[in-house]
């Protein structure tokens, strides 16, 4: 109890340093709460994606399209529970600056497929029963300040002209991780527009989504999908949900890794920081531990001290990094949503950010330990006055 | 003094080592304290004070010779068993004081205590009379800072008697205090040998301090003049 109250009473002796240096590592620890949670978001859509779905697209590039007539073809495969035409619309807003994701989907089977867009069900007969009809996130429309019923146009960008939409329904996500920015609509405004305008690019969708019945089922069904359309004009080529957003994540690898580095290296520095300071420190008391070694305190008790110190200073520090992630993912989810639909901090990140402090404060610690423990008496004695 | 000595000190060698030089401190040191002494350790400065007042209280280690404490052989004490047998048996003042700026008084005088087995009650029972004994009863929850130079070595003279050790020693305790100041820790010290019976070992420069000594012993280059 005593050697507790010399030590939080030492830890905040030198009010400016001590604030400086828990200032410094809650700022460390918040970027690399931040950080760490940037890089898991990027895998986000790896993890939300389901184990029962598959994404068949055209062999060459996601760029091309596959025939409508595929949809039934493949809905005839054993082990398929239900498939979906979907195409990216990449419809804008205003301007580019009011970004989100617009796709194009054959709305009942594909509300089907996708359990985690929960919508009500008048919302959802409305919304199936009106071709012009269009739903979105939860996220999306709190930022956009849409109500139910509104009209929306998005000037089209792949398919051109200015298209109108009545908003049906607002989904929320089942999962926290579900994403809430999209705005989906009818494939058939799509389709029949086209045939009107431009008609050699009627009757295609982008990918299908396919659902299996099971998990294992998932190999066997791409293959059977695959072998179909070997040697047709468009050959598919068929893989999990997961595998699909995995292709896409990997483009972007070494941005990640780049980002994970980073947030160690900031970790590092903190603790580089913290050492000097801390060593900085026990200099000045060494004359105060060779005293209490006179009274026939022993090297362990110096070391607690010490090492006591530097760890308070580091977990305050940590404990303030924390409680600052909070506000600030609440800041990026607000500010950047365009960006990160969901910036979400979770309880993993947490432990990890206190690890790091400790880490850092457990670092910081041990060279003025192993001086304060190990310094001899007559010399430290010798540092007075 | 009829006492046995409690302090018997016998062919004492002490050098320092600075790089491959060896600077011959202390050389063949012998003589005796007896209980209840108080002896003023004189000598200009370098000669060795210091060092022989640090071997005596078991924080330094002896080259050769031996010194006995109370009948223990403290050379022969490993470093673990010196300090716990320092916790005991010494008391040790400061020419600075050497209180931690963070504890108030009352808990500077209560630091070595807690390497007893006192219970709170007892601890603070302790502390309070060392410092109603000391004359600080008033000041001890200031910290040392709101103190003068004379309340903290009062407060640093509470602290070393505050465990009743075998021997205090001291060094220089009134080097760093004005005339007035260094008057009130002399003839503390005094009331501590003749009514309490401590033994004190006192380094000193101050030929006034040396006259409240029973016994005054010379330093000169690390050799013992006269007695
Ligand atoms: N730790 C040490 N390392 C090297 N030399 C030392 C050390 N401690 C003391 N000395 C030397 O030993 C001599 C005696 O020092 P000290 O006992 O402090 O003298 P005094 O207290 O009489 O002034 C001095 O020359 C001093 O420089
Ligand atoms: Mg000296």
């Amino acid at each position: 109890m005593f050697l507790l109250k010399l030590i939080l009473r030492n830890a905040f002796r030198h009010k400016l340093r001590s604030i400086l240096t828990v200032v410094g590592v809650a700022v460390a620890i918040l970027a690399f709460g931040l950080l760490r949670t940037l890089v898991g978001l990027w895998y986000l859509g790896v993890e939300s994606s389901s184990a029962t779905r598959l994404i068949s697209r055209n062999a060459i590039s996601l760029v091309f399209p596959l025939p409508i007539a595929y949809r039934d073809r493949i809905r005839r495969v054993e082990g398929v529970t239900g498939v979906a035409g979907a195409s990216w619309f990449g419809g804008i807003y205003i301007d580019e600056k009011h970004f989100f994701p617009s796709f194009a989907v054959e709305a009942k089977p594909y509300l089907d497929l996708y359990p985690e867009f929960v919508l009500t069900e008048d919302e959802k007969k409305v919304f199936l029963h009106d071709r012009r009809g269009a739903i979105v996130g939860r996220k999306l429309a709190a930022k956009e300040g849409w109500k139910i019923g509104d009209q929306i146009t998005l000037r089209g960008t792949i398919f051109p002209g200015q298209w109108a939409f009545v908003l049906r329904g607002i989904y929320h996500g089942a999962q926290k991780s579900t994403d809430e920015t999209q705005f989906i609509f009818q494939w058939d405004y799509l389709n029949e527009t086209m045939k009107r305008t431009i008609p050699r690019r009627a009757d295609q969708a982008g990918i299908y989504i396919v659902g299996v019945a099971a998990p294992e089922l998932a190999p066997q069904v791409a293959q059977t999908i695959d072998a179909m359309f070997k040697n047709s004009l468009a050959e598919t080529l068929s893989e999990t949900e997961k595998a699909f957003q995995l292709s896409f994540v990997a483009m972007t690898e070494a941005i990640m890794i780049a980002i994970q580095i980073v947030s160690y290296v900031v970790i590092v520095i903190i603790m580089i920081v913290a050492a000097n300071t801390m060593a900085m420190t026990a200099r000045e008391r060494i004359a105060e531990y060779a005293t209490m070694k006179v009274m026939g305190f022993g090297p362990f008790h110096i070391a607690l001290t010490v090492f006591g110190e530097s760890l308070t200073i580091a977990f305050a520090g940590g404990m303030l990094g924390v409680v600052l992630t909070f506000p600030a993912a609440r800041w990026i989810e607000v500010n950047l949503s365009q960006f990160f639909p969901v910036f979400m901090i979770s309880p993993v990140t947490i432990l990890l950010q206190m690890a790091a402090a400790v880490v850092v404060g457990a670092v910081a610690g041990v060279f003025p330990t192993w001086r304060g423990s190990t310094i001899r008496i007559a010399e430290g004695l010798r540092r007075v006055g | 003094m009829l006492q046995s000595p409690i302090v018997e000190i016998r062919n004492l060698f002490k050098s320092y080592r600075r790089g491959s030089q060896v600077i011959p401190v202390l050389q063949d040191i012998s003589f005796d304290i007896a209980e209840g002494e108080f002896l003023a350790l004189m000598g200009p400065s370098g000669s060795g004070k210091s060092t022989l007042l640090n071997l005596i209280a078991g924080i330094d280690t002896v080259d050769s010779g031996t010194i006995r404490v109370g009948g223990v052989v403290i050379g022969a004490l490993s470093e673990a068993e010196l300090a716990k047998w320092r916790a005991a048996n010494v008391g040790f003042i400061f020419q600075f004081y050497n209180l931690i700026p963070v504890l108030t008084a009352f808990e500077n005088v209560e630091l070595p205590l807690l390497l007893t087995g006192l219970s709170r009650r007892e601890r603070h029972e302790h502390v309070e009379a060392v410092l109603a004994l000391v004359n600080l009863t008033d000041r001890m929850d200031h910290n040392p800072s709101q103190l003068s130079g004379g309340q903290q070595q009062r407060v640093a003279i509470a602290r070393a008697i505050v465990t009743d050790p075998t021997i205090l020693v001291a060094d220089e305790p009134t080097g760093d205090l004005d005339r007035v100041s260094a008057e009130e820790i002399l003839s503390l010290m005094d009331r501590l040998v003749h009514d309490f019976g401590k033994t004190i070992v006192m380094v000193t420069h101050d030929p006034k301090a040396a006259e409240k000594a029973h016994v005054v012993r010379h330093l000169e280059k690390g050799i013992l003049t006269s007695s």
